[in-house]
C-alpha cells in the first residue's frame, strides 16, 4: 500500500492510542491545531483532551512531566515541535530521563517516547534547521531512532513504546511528504541498521533525511560504473557497529553522510568505529559528507550549498574510489 | 622564483617517478637542458627544462612518484637572489624515504597472498596501492624482465603490464572520442627505389638511407598543404601545429611501442633525418628519451613494412588528429601507359579525425604524398 | 514560639522528636565520615532544617510519592528508607539504596515511592508534575478519585529553585491541569551563597505561586508542629479539591552549603540567631514544658538514635564494593527487567 511518511506516523500513533490506555500524546499544538506537521490532526476529537494534551510553551516542563508520568506508570509520547526547541528541555532529557535508571541503582526505568522534527532544507534559517541527533546519540541511557522510510515511520513507534527506557525519535522535516510502500503488519526492529541498496564498491552510510540523497547518489554512481551500497543506520544509539563493519568489510570503502556539522558529528563516530573495527579491510581513507560549519543561512542557494547533496556524495565516493 | 613542474609527456601520463636528478642546487641551467630522468608508465624519459636559471631547491627526491604538474624543483631566475626567509643557515640533508601509500586492506591481502608491495604501482587515491592492485599482481605471473631501461630504480616495476595499461588507456580514449575515418592508396616507388639504390651505392653502410626516411619527409611536406592533418584536438577545437614533428612508432623488443618525435621533419635533409631516426631508435631501446620527444609529436607515422603486412590502419594517438601508415614495399604488377611492369609498391593509409577533416581532404593528402614520392630527388 | 501546646498524643509527639534526632545524629556522623574520607563527593547536610522533612512527611500516606533534592538524607530516612541503606549509599557500597550508583545526592527507593535525590536545582519539579499527571490519568489514579482520596506527589525544593524556569513551568502546568502536587518550598534564605533578597525581585515566594492561581501557605519551618499542621492542610486540599498546593517552609541550614564553605555570604550573628530557634531543642523544650518528655526520655531517644547510626556505619563498613565487571549495568533496562 502506498502511503506517506506523515500518514504512516499518524497510523502508528493512532494504533498506539487505541491499543494501550496508558499511552497519551503531549506537546505544543498536538491537539486543537492538529500537530505542527499535521500528524495528529483529528486525534483530539477521537481521543479527547486528556490523551491528546496541548501543552503550553514549556519544553522543560512538559518533557519533565512526561518523564514523571512514565515513572508513574503511563506510556507518554511527548512531541517537541523541533529539535531546536528540545534544547530547552535538554536538562530533563540528559540529567533526568537518561540517568534515572542508573542513579537509582536500577529501581526506576523511564518508558518515555519523545518525538521531534529535525533537519534543514526548507529555508528556515539558523534556529529551525538543526540536525542535532548526535547530541542525543552521545548520551547513555536513552535510545535514538531516525526513521528514514515510510516503513520505519509506521513501524518504529510500537517497539519504542514497548521499550522500558527513554526513546527519542527524530523525524526529518523533509521526509513528511515522502511517499513509499508500507505493508505494515508487524513492528520493525529498533536495534539494527539496514542495507537499503546493495553494492560492492563503496558503502554510503547515512540516516534520516540524508538517506534519499544517498540513494540518489548511488544511482548516479551506478551510471559511472561505481556500485555503491547504501546503509541506513536507523538506530543512532546504540549504533549498530556490526552492520556498518560488515558493509565496509565487503566494499572496503566508506563515505559517511550526515546532515550534522562535521566536527564531533555522528559521522565522526561512525568513521571512528570503522577505523577501530575494520582498519585492515579499508582500501581507502573513509570520507565524510556533512553540513558545512555555518549556522544555517536563509537564502536558498546558500542553504543548499551548506547541506550534503547527492553531487557531494558522488564526488566523495569517486574520490575514495581514486577516480 | 621559478617552479619547475613535472610535464605531461603524453595523453596517457598522469604521474611519473623521479629516477635521477642530473643537476644539483646551485647549478646554472640553460633552456632545453635535460635536468632529470623521470619514469613514466612507458619508459624512462629525460626531462628538459624550458627556462634558464639557477637550481635553488630539489623538492622531489629520486624514487618519489608524483602527479603531473607537481613542482619538482625551484629555480632562481637570472639575477634573482635567494629569498632571505628560505636561506637556512645549514643545508639539511636528511634523507627521507617517501613512505609508500598502501591501503590497510591491500597490506593485509599482500601478506596473505605473498605479494611484494614494493613492486606494485598504486591506482588508488593518492596513488595508494589498493586491494585490487594486489589481487591483480597475485593473478598475473610476473613477466621475465628484460633490462628495458637503463634506470635501475625502476627495473622492478612490471613495465610490460604498465605499458599495456597506458597504451590501452590512450587507445581506448582515442576510440571513444575520435571519430576515425580510413583511406588507403597504393603508391608506386619505382623512381624512389631507383634513386635510393643509386644514393646508397655511393655511401658507406653507416650512412645509407632507408625508404622510411623518404616516407617521413614526404608526409611532413604534405602537411604544408594539408595543415588539418598536423596538430592537436584541444579544448573542443583543432589547433594546427606550426611545424611537423612526426611521431615515429617504434616497437620495443619486449613488446609495446613508443612514438617519440623527430622534430621539424619538413625542414631537415634526408641525411639529417636518417641520422635522427637511427639515434631515436637506439635511444628508445636504451630508455633515454627526452621529455620533449615524448610530448611533441604532431602527427604519427607507423611503418609495419618489416613485419610484412600490406597495409596498416592505425588508431590515432590523442590529442593528435591523424596517423599515416605504410605497409611492406613489394614488387608487384603495375600498369603504366598500357604496359604491365613489376615495380615496388607500397600501400599508404590514413586514419584521420572526422571532427577536423573529411575523406575528400584526406584523399588529397594521400595523393600529395603519392606525388611527392615520385620525385625523391626533391625531397 | 513555644506558646502553643503540642496537639498530638505522646507516641506521635515522640516519633517526631526521634526522627529529628535520627537525622541530626546521622548527619553529624556523616560529616565526620566525610572528613575521614569514608564519604566523598558532595555532602549537603540538612542540620537545622529537620523539622520540615519530619513534620511534612509524617502527613503523607504510604502510597503518596516524594520527589526531593540533593539535601535529602532526612527525607529519605523519615520516609522509611533504612539508615543502613542510606549510610551504605553514602559509602558507595552496593548495599546502598541506589547500589552505590547515586551517593548522597541520589537516594532512591521504589518501595516507598521515593523518587530521589535530584541534584539539578528545580529538576525535580517537572518530574513531580508528571507523576501527578500519571495519577490523574491512570486507572489507579481514577479509582482513588472515586474514593475521594487522590494520591499526592510531594515535591521538595529550595528557595533557589524559584529562580529557575522549571519552577514557573511546573507551577503553571500543575495549576492549569489541576494536578495533585504538594509543592514544598524549603526556604532557607540562601541559594548556596546568594541570599533570596539578592536573587529575587519578589521575595514573597507565596506570591509567585499565587500568580499561577495556586493556593499557598507560609509557615515556620523550625517548628515541627507548624510544619505538620500546614502540610496536613495542604494535603487535604490536594486530595479533596484536586489541583496543587504550595507551602513555604521558612527554615535555615546551620552548616555550610556543602561540606565546607567559608560562609562569606552570611553573618555569624544571623546563624546564631537561627540556632536559638533550633528545631530540636525548641521542640523538646515544648514537650518537656507540657510534661510529655523527661530529660531521661530525651537521652534515651538520643541514645537510640545514636545506636542506629553506629549500627548503620558498621553496616556500611561491612558492605561490599560492586564488582567493576558490573559497571555497565543499569544503563538500559535489561529485557524482562523492571519498569516502575
Amino acid at each position: 500500500m502506498k502511503t506517506s511518511y506523515r500518514e504512516a506516523l499518524r497510523a502508528a500513533l493512532r494504533e498506539a492510542l487505541q491499543d494501550d490506555p496508558r499511552v497519551f500524546l503531549m506537546g505544543e499544538d498536538v491537539g486543537r491545531y492538529g500537530g505542527s506537521y499535521a500528524v495528529s490532526k483529528g486525534f483530539l476529537e477521537e481521543f479527547g483532551p486528556e490523551r491528546i494534551r496541548d501543552a503550553p510553551l514549556s519544553e522543560l516542563g512538559f518533557v519533565g512531566a512526561g518523564i514523571g508520568a512514565a515513572l508513574g506508570g503511563m506510556r507518554p509520547i511527548v512531541e517537541v515541535m523541533t529539535v531546536n526547541f528540545s534544547l530547552l528541555a535538554l536538562d530533563q532529557i540528559v540529567n533526568t530521563a537518561s540517568a534515572l535508571r542508573h542513579m537509582s541503582g536500577g529501581q526506576f526505568s523511564v518508558p518515555l517516547v519523545i518525538r521531534m522534527a529535525s533537519g534543514a532544507g526548507r529555508q528556515l534559517a539558523a534556529q529551525h534547521s538543526h540536525s542535532l541527533e548526535c547530541w542525543y546519540a552521545h548520551i547513555p541511557g536513552i535510545k535514538v531512532l531516525a526513521p528514514a522510510t515510510v516503513e520505519d515511520a509506521r513501524g518504529m513507534l510500537a517497539p519504542a513504546l514497548a521499550d522500558p527506557d527513554p526513546v527519542i525519535i527524530f523525524e526529518h522535516a523533509q521526509l513528511y511528504n515522502l511517499e513509499g510502500e508500507s505493508n505494515h503488519v508487524a513492528p520493525v526492529d529498533i536495534s539494527a541498521a539496514r542495507v537499503r541498496r546493495t553494492g560492492s564498491d563503496v558503502s554510503l552510510i547515512t540516516y534520516g533525511g540524508s538517506l534519499p540523497k544517498a540513494l540518489q547518489a548511488a544511482e548516479l554512481l551506478a551510471g559511472m560504473g561505481i556500485d555503491a551500497e547504501v546503509v541506513d543506520l536507523r538506530v543512532l544509539r546504540p549504533l549498530d557497529s556490526q552492520s556498518i563493519v560488515a558493509s565496509v568489510r565487503k566494499t572496503h570503502r566508506a563515505v559517511v553522510v550526515d546532515e550534522g556539522w562535521r566536527s564531533g558529528s555522528l559521522a565522526a563516530e561512525v568513521m571512528a568505529r570503522i577505523v577501530e573495527q575494520a582498519f585492515f579491510d579499508l582500501d581507502a581513507p573513509p570520507a565524510r559528507v556533512c553540513s558545512e560549519e555555518v549556522p544555517m543561512p536563509y537564502a536558498r542557494h546558500l542553504e543548499e550549498a551548506a547541506l550534503p547533496q547527492a553531487a557531494k556524495i558522488v564526488a566523495a565516493a569517486r574520490a575514495v574510489m581514486g577516480k | 622564483m621559478i617552479d619547475f613542474k613535472l610535464p605531461s609527456l603524453g595523453a596517457d601520463m598522469d604521474e611519473g617517478t623521479l629516477l635521477e636528478w642530473l643537476v644539483q642546487p646551485g647549478d646554472e641551467v640553460k633552456r632545453g637542458q635535460v635536468v632529470a630522468i623521470v619514469d613514466t608508465s612507458k619508459t624512462a624519459v629525460d626531462v628538459e627544462i624550458w627556462q634558464a636559471g639557477k637550481v635553488h631547491e630539489l623538492i622531489v627526491r629520486p624514487g618519489e612518484k608524483i602527479p603531473v604538474g607537481s613542482v619538482l624543483a625551484t629555480l632562481l631566475e637570472p639575477g634573482e637572489s635567494v629569498p632571505p626567509t628560505r636561506q637556512a643557515p645549514v643545508v639539511q640533508t636528511i634523507k627521507t624515504e617517501a613512505r609508500r601509500r598502501v591501503s590497510p586492506a591491500a597490506r593485509k591481502e599482500a601478506e596473505t597472498l605473498g605479494v611484494d608491495i614494493s613492486l606494485l604501482a598504486g591506482t588508488g587515491p593518492d596513488a595508494a596501492v589498493t586491494l585490487e592492485d594486489v589481487r591483480r599482481a597475485a593473478t598475473v605471473k610476473p613477466p621475465v624482465q628484460a633490462p628495458v631501461v637503463a634506470s635501475t630504480a625502476s627495473a622492478a616495476i612490471d613495465r610490460n603490464a604498465e605499458m599495456r595499461k597506458a597504451i590501452g588507456a590512450a587507445m581506448s580514449r582515442s576510440k571513444r572520442e575520435i571519430p576515425h575515418y580510413y583511406l588507403s592508396e597504393t603508391i608506386p616507388l619505382r623512381q624512389a627505389g631507383a634513386w635510393l639504390a643509386e644514393q646508397n651505392a655511393r655511401r658507406p653502410v653507416t650512412t645509407r638511407l632507408l625508404m622510411a626516411v623518404l616516407q617521413l619527409k614526404a608526409v611532413a611536406l604534405a602537411t604544408r598543404k594539408f595543415p588539418e592533418m598536423n596538430g592537436f584536438w584541444q579544448d573542443g577545437g583543432f589547433k594546427p601545429a606550426p611545424a611537423a614533428h612526426l611521431g615515429v612508432a617504434i616497437a620495443l623488443r619486449q613488446g609495446g611501442l613508443l612514438a617519440p618525435a623527430i622534430h621539424n621533419v619538413a625542414e631537415k635533409t634526408l641525411d639529417q633525418l636518417m641520422s635522427d631516426l637511427t639515434d631515436l631508435v637506439k635511444r628508445v631501446r636504451a630508455g633515454t628519451l627526452r621529455s620533449s620527444e615524448m610530448s611533441d609529436p604532431t602527427l604519427t607515422v607507423t611503418n609495419l613494412g618489416e613485419q610484412g603486412v600490406d597495409a596498416v590502419f592505425g588508431v590515432i594517438y590523442p590529442p593528435q588528429v591523424a596517423l599515416v601508415g605504410f605497409g611492406k614495399v613489394r614488387e608487384r604488377p603495375w600498369t603504366e601507359a598500357g604496359e604491365v611492369h613489376a615495380i615496388p609498391l607500397v600501400v599508404a593509409s590514413l586514419a584521420a579525425d572526422h571532427r577536423v577533416s573529411d575523406g575528400h581532404r584526406g584523399a588529397l593528402f594521400l595523393a600529395e604524398i603519392h606525388e611527392l614520392l615520385q620525385h625523391p630527388e626533391r625531397l | 514560639m513555644n506558646a502553643s501546646a503540642v496537639p498530638y498524643d505522646k507516641p506521635f509527639a515522640l516519633r517526631l522528636l526521634k526522627d529529628m534526632l535520627r537525622i541530626r545524629r546521622m548527619e553529624e556522623e556523616a560529616a565526620e565520615l566525610y572528613g575521614a574520607g569514608k564519604i566523598r563527593g558532595f555532602l549537603h547536610l540538612y542540620i537545622g532544617e529537620e523539622a520540615v522533612a519530619v513534620g511534612a512527611l509524617h502527613a503523607l500516606q504510604p502510597d503518596d510519592a516524594i520527589v526531593a533534592t540533593y539535601r535529602e538524607h532526612g527525607h529519605a530516612l523519615v520516609r522509611g528508607v533504612s539508615m543502613n541503606a542510606i549510610m551504605a549509599e553514602m559509602f558507595g557500597k552496593q548495599e546502598g539504596c541506589s547500589r552505590g550508583r547515586g551517593g548522597s545526592m541520589h537516594l532512591f527507593d521504589a518501595a516507598t515511592r521515593f523518587y530521589g535525590g535530584n541534584a539539578i536545582v528545580g529538576g525535580g519539579l517537572p518530574l513531580a508534575v508528571g507523576l501527578a499527571l500519571a495519577d490523574q490519568l491512570s486507572p489507579e489514579g481514577i479509582s482513588y478519585g472515586a474514593q475521594h482520596r487522590r494520591r499526592v506527589t510531594a515535591c521538595f525544593f529550595g528557595d533557589g529553585a524559584v529562580a529557575e524556569g522549571a519552577f514557573h513551568e511546573s507551577m503553571n502546568l500543575a495549576a492549569l491541569w489541576r494536578l495533585p502536587v504538594l509543592f514544598c518550598c524549603e526556604n532557607n534564605l540562601y541559594a548556596m551563597g546568594t541570599s533570596l533578597a539578592r536573587s529575587e525581585s519578589q521575595t514573597d515566594l507565596c506570591a509567585k505561586a499565587a500568580a499561577y492561581k495556586v493556593e499557598t501557605l507560609k509557615v515556620d519551618g523550625m517548628d515541627v508542629v507548624a510544619v505538620h499542621d500546614a502540610t496536613r492542610i495542604g494535603i487535604a486540599h490536594v486530595r479533596d479539591k484536586g489541583g496543587p498546593f504550595f507551602i513555604e517552609f521558612q527554615t535555615f541550614r546551620f552548616r555550610a552549603h556543602s561540606m565546607y564553605d567559608p560562609e562569606l555570604y552570611r553573618d555569624k550573628a544571623e546563624v546564631e540567631a537561627w540556632k536559638q530557634r533550633g528545631p530540636l531543642h525548641s521542640y523538646s523544650a515544648r514537650l518537656k514544658a507540657q510534661g510529655m518528655l523527661t530529660e531521661d526520655e530525651f537521652l534515651a531517644c538520643d541514645a537510640e538514635a545514636q545506636a542506629e547510626v553506629d549500627a548503620s556505619i558498621a553496616y556500611a563498613e561491612a558492605g561490599a564494593w560492586e564488582p567493576v565487571e558490573d559497571l555497565m549495568r543499569d544503563v538500559l533496562t535489561p529485557v524482562g527487567g523492571t519498569t516502575s
